[in-house]
C-alpha cells in the first residue's frame, strides 16, 4: 500500500454529486498527475458531508481544510497552491453569512463544529464502497464483541438501558421492542430496516446510507443476534433513492464475502442474512404493516394492529422493525456502553423506558436556512441553536415565521416557541412531533395556508384508501382548504376543518391517517390570523395564493428597463396582456386568470402583486 | 423500443428466482427495462412468476413507480418535497408545463418528454429540485427552466 | 476473500490505519515542509520525497507530513518544522537527504531533536 501523506476527500452523495463532484474527482486526479503526486497524494469519494448547500465538497487531509461550492476549473489552482506549496486557496473556503474571513477548517465551520456525531460518526472520513475503512474506524467491532463477550440477554439488556428509542418518529425504546420480540410466539422471526424514508423534506437516512452502510448492516446482525432465531434481514429502501440502494447492495456483497453475513459468523455459529428490497413509490409503505405487505409482493396496504408486527409481522411471524438511524446507533451502544449514551440527553430512562430522549437525533434542515444540510445534535439542545448556530440564520436576512418538523405527520412551530428542546415528549406537546428528523424553515414569504394545504394534499394523494376517515376525510379537508386559498372560504370552514381533523385523528386505522391533520391543526392554532385574512379579506399576506393577489405591470421598469421585451405577453395563457414590443404592456384585469405565468417570466421584476 | 415479451419475462423472472413475493423487484425491473409495463409482457410475467394478472394489475396501479402508459425519452420529475414546495417548485411546474405544452403526468406527442411529480429525492439542500432520466438537477429557479430543457433538445 | 476471524479485524485496521490518521488529522507527528518558491528551488521537493521515503522505509502509521507556505527565511531553505507529540515544534534548516535521514530516525522515531541541524525551537509567535 502507498504511503499517501495527503487525502483528498470528495463528497459523493447524491446532492454532491448532482452538482458534478465525480468532475471535481477527474480534475484533481488530473492535475495531481501533472505535478507528479500520484504517490503522495490520494482522492477518495466519501458519503454525504451534510452540508448540501455547499456542495461540491472537497475536505483536504491532514489539514482539515474546506474548499466549498467548487467547479473543476478551480481545481488546477487548489492543487498548484495547496497541495504543492502549502498555500491553502482562500477564495473557496466558506465564509459565513454577514462576515468578511473564509474558515479554513472544517473542524471550525458553525455548521459542523456545534455538531455531536454518532450515527453520522464516519461521514466524510470514509469510503462507503471500500469495507476495510469501515472497519478502520472500528467497523465490525461491535459485532466482534457481542459474538465472543455476550448473551443475546445481555445485548438486550445494555440496548434497554441506553434509553435508545424509535428514530423514525413514533420513539418506542429500541430495547422494549427488541424484547418483545423474542418473547414472541414462533420459531423464525425477521428483522427489517424501514429504510422508506416517505417524508418530504427529510434525508437523514438517505445521507446514512450512502456514506455509511455497513453501520446499519452491523446494527442489524446485533438485532438478530440479540432477537435470537433470526435467519433473515431485509432492508427497505424507497425507489427514490438508487445511489443508497446500490450502496447497501456493494456492503452486503463485501460483508458477505468477509463472512460477516452468512454461515457462522465469525466461527461462533451464528447465522444471518441480509437482502434489499425496493420501494415503489408510495409513502404509506413507511408504515410496518404496508412496508411488510410490500416485501410480500402485494400493494402495501396497513392493517389493524390489534396484534403487533412484533407478534405477527412479515409472513406472519414476529418482525422486528427499526429505522436506520436507530440501527446505526447500536455499534455505538455496544462498543461504548449504555451509561455512556443514557448520559446525552434528556430525561431519565432508568425507571421508565419513556421517560426521557437519550443520545443524538440526526435531523436534515432546509427551507430558507443559509446553511442546508444535515445536522446530528444532542436530544434536548433548542430549536433555536438549531436554526440559528448551525443552519446560520434565515436566508437573505428575512424573517423567521414557522419550523415545520416531522414531515405530514408533524406541525409547525412558530418563533415563540423555538426554545423548546428536542425532545419526542416536548414536540408532541405543542402539537407537532419528533418525527423522522425533517426541518424545514419558513419565512415571512411562505404562506401558512398554502404549507398546511401542501402537506394535506401529500397525505391525501398518498392516502392507500382502506379506511373511510383517511380516504374521505381528507379529501374534504383538502377541498375546503383549496376554497380558502381561491378565495372562497367563510369564517365556519375554519371551525369545520377542526372538527374534521380531530375526527379523522381518533378513528383512522393506521398513522398516516392519524397524524395527517397535525400540519392543518398547527397552523390552524398559530397562525390563525392568516387564516382569517384568507376568509375574510380575500387576500393572502405572503402573496402566494395566486387567486388571491392582483397583478399590474410598473411601467417604468417595463419600459425603460425592460423595453417592452413582450415575453409576458407570450406566455400569458389568456391573452389578458396588451402591448407591443419596444411599448408599455398593461394587463386587462376583467381577462387575468391570475395564473402569475406573468410575474414568473418577467426578468425586469416590472410585474407586480399585491 | 424493440422486445420479445416473453424473453424478457423469462429472464426476468428467472432473475428474481420465480418467486410470486418478488413480484414487485420483477415489475422493478421491466419498468426500468422498458421504461412502462407493457401488456404482453404482463401477462408472460404472471405466466412465470405464478402470480394473478389480476394482482399484477393491483400492485401497477397501486404504486406510483408504475406506468402502464410508455414514457417519453426523457423523464422529467420535479421534485414536491417540502423545501422544494417551499422554494417555489409549483411555479417550476407551471413554468415546464408552459414550455412543454403539456400538463404534468402528460408526454409530449414526440415521445420525448414526459413531465411527473416525484415524492421527496432528499437533496433538499438543492431545492428547487427537477430529476431528468437519472440527472439531477439543482436548484432549478422558473427562469433557468429554458436553458436546462435546451440541454436536451440535441 | 476468505472468511474473516475476529483478529482479522485489527489486521485490516492496521494496514489502513496510516490513511485514517491522515484523514483524522491525528498522528504522534506532524512534519511541515515549507515549499515556497525559494523552498521549491532549493530543493523542498527532494526533501519532501525523503520524508515519504523513510515513512516507507519504516513502514509508520502515526506521522502525518502537510506544506506549508514560506517560512520567510530564504536563506536557509529547504527547511522543515518537525513537532512530536506535545513537545515544541523545532525548525530544521538547510535539509539535504542524509540530514532528513538522521532526523527521522532520531527526532521522529525516537522524540530526540537533532540539535546541530535546528534553527530554533518553538514557533514564532503572532501577535
Amino acid at each position: 500500500m502507498k504511503n499517501y501523506r495527503l487525502q483528498l476527500m470528495v463528497c459523493a452523495g447524491t446532492g454532491c454529486v448532482s452538482n458534478h463532484s465525480f468532475e471535481i474527482k477527474d480534475a484533481l486526479e488530473n492535475a495531481i498527475g501533472k505535478h507528479n503526486l500520484q504517490n503522495e497524494a490520494q482522492v477518495v469519494l466519501t458519503g454525504c458531508n451534510g452540508f448540501c448547500g455547499a456542495g461540491p465538497i472537497l475536505v483536504v487531509q491532514p489539514d482539515n481544510i474546506f474548499y466549498q461550492l467548487l467547479k473543476p476549473t478551480d481545481v488546477p489552482l487548489i492543487v498548484e497552491e495547496h497541495l504543492v506549496k502549502g498555500r491553502p486557496v482562500k477564495k473557496f473556503m466558506y465564509t459565513p453569512p454577514a462576515e468578511k474571513n473564509p474558515i479554513p477548517k472544517m473542524s471550525e465551520i458553525p455548521f459542523f463544529a456545534d455538531q455531536t456525531l454518532i450515527a453520522l460518526r464516519n461521514r466524510g472520513m470514509i469510503d462507503p464502497e471500500n469495507i476495510d475503512d469501515y472497519i478502520a474506524r472500528g467497523g465490525y467491532k461491535a459485532l466482534a464483541k457481542v459474538l465472543s463477550s455476550m448473551t443475546p440477554d445481555e445485548v438486550l439488556q445494555e440496548i434497554k438501558n441506553s434509553g435508545l428509542r424509535g428514530r423514525g418518529g413514533g420513539g418506542f425504546p429500541t430495547g422494549v421492542k427488541w424484547e418483545t420480540c423474542k418473547h414472541a410466539h414462533g420459531d423464525e422471526r425477521y428483522v427489517i430496516c424501514n429504510a422508506d424514508e416517505g417524508d418530504p423534506g427529510a434525508f437523514m437516512d438517505r445521507s446514512i446510507i450512502e456514506g455509511d452502510p455497513h453501520s446499519v448492516i452491523e446494527g442489524m446482525i446485533i438485532g438478530a443476534y440479540a432477537i435470537e432465531n433470526v435467519r433473515q434481514g431485509y432492508i427497505y429502501v424507497r425507489m427514490e433513492y438508487p445511489l443508497a440502494i446500490k450502496r447497501f447492495q456493494i456492503a452486503i456483497e463485501h460483508a458477505r464475502e468477509f463472512g460477516l453475513l452468512g454461515n457462522n459468523i465469525f466461527d461462533k455459529g451464528f447465522n444471518f442474512d441480509i437482502e434489499v428490497r425496493r420501494g415503489a413509490g408510495a409513502f404509506v409503505c413507511g408504515e410496518s404493516t404496508a412496508l411488510m405487505a410490500s416485501i410480500e409482493g402485494k400493494p402495501g396496504e396497513p392493517r389493524a394492529k390489534y396484534i403487533h408486527t412484533v407478534e405477527k409481522g412479515l409472513w406472519d411471524k414476529p418482525t422486528c422493525l427499526n429505522n436506520v438511524e436507530t440501527w446505526v446507533n447500536v455499534p455505538q451502544i455496544i462498543l461504548r456502553g449504555a451509561k455512556w449514551f443514557s448520559s446525552i440527553g434528556t430525561g431519565d430512562v432508568s425507571v421508565d423506558a419513556w421517560g426521557g430522549s437519550k443520545g443524538t437525533k440526526v435531523f436534515s434542515l432546509a427551507g430558507k436556512v443559509n446553511n442546508t444540510g444535515l445536522v446530528e445534535v444532542p436530544m434536548g439542545i433548542t430549536l433555536r441553536d438549531i436554526i440559528y448556530k448551525i443552519g446560520g440564520g434565515i436566508k437573505d436576512n428575512k424573517k423567521f415565521k414557522a419550523v415545520q418538523t416531522g414531515g405530514p405527520s408533524g406541525g409547525f412551530i412558530p418563533e415563540s416557541m423555538l426554545d423548546l428542546p428536542v425532545d419526542y415528549e416536548e414536540l408532541t406537546k405543542v402539537g407537532s412531533m419528533m418525527g423522522s428528523g425533517g426541518m424545514v424553515v419558513t419565512d415571512e414569504e411562505n404562506c401558512m395556508v398554502d404549507m398546511a394545504k401542501y402537506f394535506l394534499k401529500f397525505t391525501q394523494e398518498e392516502s392507500c384508501g382502506k379506511c373511510i376517515p383517511c380516504r374521505e376525510g381528507t379529501k374534504r379537508m383538502l377541498d375546503i382548504l383549496e376554497n380558502i386559498t381561491i378565495g372562497k372560504g367563510t369564517e365556519d370552514d375554519l371551525v369545520l376543518l377542526e372538527e374534521l381533523s380531530n375526527m379523522i385523528v381518533e378513528s383512522s386505522l393506521c398513522a398516516l391517517g392519524g397524524s395527517a391533520p397535525n400540519p392543518v391543526l398547527t397552523t390552524l392554532k398559530y397562525f390563525r390570523e392568516e387564516y382569517e385574512v384568507h376568509v375574510k379579506d380575500k387576500k393572502c399576506p405572503a402573496h402566494i395564493c395566486s387567486q388571491l393577489n392582483t397583478y399590474s405591470i410598473d411601467e417604468k421598469l417595463c419600459l425603460e428597463i425592460g423595453h417592452g421585451c413582450d415575453v409576458c405577453k407570450k406566455y400569458c395563457p389568456d391573452g389578458a396582456i396588451i402591448g407591443e414590443r419596444k411599448k408599455v404592456h398593461y394587463i386587462e384585469p376583467a381577462k387575468c386568470s391570475k395564473c402569475g405565468a406573468c410575474y414568473d417570466v418577467c426578468n425586469f421584476n416590472a410585474v407586480k402583486v399585491q | 423500443m424493440e422486445y420479445n415479451a416473453a424473453e424478457v419475462a423469462r429472464e426476468i423472472s428467472n432473475r428474481w428466482g420465480n418467486l410470486p413475493e418478488n413480484i414487485i423487484e420483477m415489475m422493478h425491473d421491466v419498468q426500468t427495462k422498458l421504461n412502462y409495463l407493457p401488456k404482453d409482457v404482463l401477462y408472460e410475467v404472471s405466466h412465470v412468476a405464478s402470480v394473478p394478472i389480476s394482482k399484477i394489475y393491483n400492485i401497477a396501479t397501486f404504486y406510483n413507480a408504475f406506468s402502464l402508459k410508455p414514457k417519453g425519452k426523457y423523464r422529467i420529475c420535479v421534485c414536491l418535497g417540502t423545501p422544494c414546495h417551499a422554494l417555489g417548485a409549483p411555479r417550476v411546474i407551471n413554468a415546464l408545463e408552459r414550455e412543454l405544452g403539456i400538463k404534468c403526468g402528460e408526454t409530449t406527442k414526440d415521445m420525448k418528454y414526459s413531465l411527473e411529480i416525484t415524492g421527496c429525492v432528499g437533496t433538499c439542500g438543492l431545492a428547487p429540485v427537477i430529476v431528468i432520466n437519472e440527472d439531477l438537477f439543482g436548484p432549478i429557479p422558473v427562469s433557468g427552466v429554458s436553458k436546462l430543457l435546451k440541454k436536451y433538445e440535441k | 476473500m476468505t472468511k474473516l476471524k475476529i483478529e482479522d479485524l485489527d489486521k485490516i485496521a492496521e494496514d489502513v490505519r496510516r490513511k485514517m490518521t491522515i484523514r483524522e488529522g491525528g498522528g504522534k507527528v506532524k512534519i511541515t515542509v515549507h515549499m515556497g518558491t525559494c523552498g521549491i528551488a532549493a530543493g523542498a521537493r527532494t526533501v519532501m520525497s525523503a520524508f515519504l521515503n523513510e515513512i516507507d522505509i519504516h513502514n509508520i502509521k502515526d506521522v502525518i507530513i502537510t506544506t506549508s507556505g514560506c517560512a520567510g527565511l530564504c536563506s536557509k531553505e529547504p527547511m522543515a518544522t518537525v513537532e512530536y507529540g506535545e513537545q515544541a515544534p523545532v525548525k530544521y534548516i538547510e535539509l539535504n537527504e542524509t540530514k532528513v535521514k538522521k532526523i527521522f530516525d532520531d527526532h521522529v522515531l525516537k522524540g530526540k531533536f537533532v540539535q546541530e541541524y535546528a534553527l530554533a525551537i518553538g514557533s514564532e509567535r503572532i501577535q
